[in-house]
């Protein structure tokens, strides 16, 4: 029996007084490659952001690694969703990677040779080490999205979490992130978020569908029916693989 | 152009001017690069104008306006600061209002003093003419701190100002980093008075970091371009401005604006011409 990384019981939380997630139970195991899937507003990413510890329940209780959030974080890696960043920030792809030591690294002066090294093997294995020196800003989508996995590979994390890595990517560098994020899967676990059920369902081994409260149980197979639960109507499937 | 060298190597207030001006330019070089990136020209105008009631305190009790000035700024930036962090949808409306109360604080107590009436114009629009010699050192202690501080904390201050969730991740105090941010870019504010005075601190902060942006790859290239840009607009401003007989701290400006809007300009045109190009 795989060890329980995440473990989320009973969990209420709200903006203000808008109930946003309901009664959620979700365990995830070590090693899994779970897809938490739901239509916009559902609540994916504040589901995500109980596991980081940036906000918390209103009940019910968040373990990671059988602690609080908060002190799990170092061995949490994270990829936001990039459309919140500025990009005419005037930093390299280099300086962007480097965050993710900021944690680890000595409180004042520069980074240790050491981060250095590593995050540019972070970036050699999201497999972009010729961007280095870049400007972020000048970046594809897809590149972005690339030196966020870096950002949060250097921390040398037991938990990768992803929102919506995919989206405003077209479909080729789509299916180059999902078959990196295969490759990582065999390092850590990883939890990803996605509105867009079809094609993440090929990849992941466990889904869970989030629309105010996770209406499938992530242990059984994922049908339509349930699908169209989750989502208020039927949904169109293409090919499910849900291996347990 | 020789009678301004003449004077430069014969009269200490222009040599004050000179060093004083480009001291500063340092400070906002580096501060304003922060203040440009990281979008937080309107919570430094509301620290600007909110040092006025300091100053007016100050000299109402005898003290000098520049200490007055310096306490107030920090206390503007903590209080700003702490309004931003916690009243982030009010932001706005918060800082419009400590603006104006605190510039209308300062005006009731220079109003109030008895005695000879100071010159409000040189505290509102600056003049870098009168600056003394101990204002010099006041303004390279400053210049040190602000140096030295910003080298320590570079990374945090980066990571803060590009993404503030992932710092938080990363166990920074967000909070703590934001608001050491903002005493500096107080004490800057305070060096800039000096030199062009309240009303257009604002523009000497961000105009150097605005155009070097244009030209810089890296926070630190943009740091370094940007006190030069600060440089070179104070000296030639305070050039011009004395060969004509004009105001300094507006000529300052003036230089600097016009010298933003032809790099926007220039920078306009060289996309154009890439993008005409690859048709």
């Amino acid at each position: 029996m795989n060890k329980t990384v995440v473990e989320i019981r009973n969990v209420d939380f709200a903006y203000d007084d808008i109930l946003v997630l309901k009664d959620i139970t979700l365990t995830v195991e070590d090693g899994s490659f779970l897809g938490i899937v739901g239509p916009n507003g559902s609540g994916k990413t504040t589901l995500l952001k109980l596991i980081l510890g940036l906000i918390h329940p209103l009940r019910g209780s968040v373990r990671v690694f059988g602690q609080a959030p908060e002190r799990a974080r170092p061995s949490i890696g994270y990829v936001p969703q990039h459309a919140e960043i500025d990009s005419s920030f005037p930093v390299s792809v280099m300086d962007v990677v480097l965050i993710g030591r900021l944690g680890k690294a000595p409180l004042i002066g520069k980074y240790r040779k050491i981060d250095m090294e590593m995050a540019e093997e972070a970036l050699k294995e999201v497999e972009i080490s010729e961007l280095r020196t870049h400007r972020f800003g000048t970046l594809s989508g897809g590149q972005r999205q690339r030196v966020f996995m870096a950002r949060a590979l250097v921390g040398r994390p037991e938990i990768l979490l992803l929102d919506e890595p995919t989206v405003s990517i077209d479909g080729r560098v789509e299916q180059d992130i999902y078959e990196l994020l295969k490759k990582l899967n065999k390092k850590a676990t990883i939890i990803l978020v996605s509105h867009d059920l079809g094609f993440i369902s090929t990849y992941v081994n466990q889904v869970a569908c989030v629309n105010r409260s996770l209406v499938c149980n992530p242990t059984e197979n994922v049908t339509s029916d349930v699908i169209g639960a989750c989502y208020g109507g039927p949904v169109h499937m293409i090919k499910h693989k849900c291996e347990l | 152009m020789f009678e301004f060298i003449h004077v430069l190597q014969n009269q200490a207030f222009m040599q004050n001017a000179v060093i004083v001006g480009l001291l500063a330019a340092m400070a906002c070089g580096i501060m304003g690069t922060y203040v440009v990136t990281r979008r937080i020209v309107f919570i430094s105008g509301g620290i600007s104008h909110t040092v006025l009631g300091g100053m007016g305190a100050a000299y109402y009790y005898g003290f000098n306006p520049t200490h007055g000035a310096f306490v107030a700024a920090i206390i503007a930036a903590l209080l700003i600061g702490f309004v931003s962090l916690r009243y982030h949808q009010h932001e706005d409306t918060l800082i419009g209002a400590l603006w104006a109360v605190g510039m209308a604080v300062g005006i009731l107590f220079i109003y109030n003093t008895p005695g000879y009436n100071v010159d409000l114009m040189s505290y509102l629009f600056g003049n870098i003419l009168m600056v003394k010699r101990e204002s010099v050192l006041f303004v390279a202690c400053l210049d040190l701190v602000i140096i030295s501080l910003v080298a320590l904390f570079y990374k945090r201050f980066l990571a803060v100002c590009f993404d503030e969730e992932y710092s938080r991740l990363q166990g920074v105090s967000v909070e703590g980093t934001y608001l050491l941010l903002l005493c500096l870019v107080a004490a800057t504010v305070v060096m800039l008075i000096q030199v062009v005075g309240i009303i257009l601190v604002i523009a000497l902060l961000t105009l150097p970091a605005a155009t070097a942006r244009y030209f810089s790859q890296s926070l630190g290239k943009m740091m370094i371009l940007a006190s030069m840009f600060g440089a070179v607009f104070t000296t030639s401003g305070l050039v011009i401005s004395y060969n004509q007989d004009i105001p300094s701290g507006a000529t300052i400006i003036v230089v600097a604006g016009l010298a933003y809007i032809m790099a926007t300009a220039l920078k306009g045109l060289a996309s154009r011409f890439r993008s005409y190009n690859k048709k």
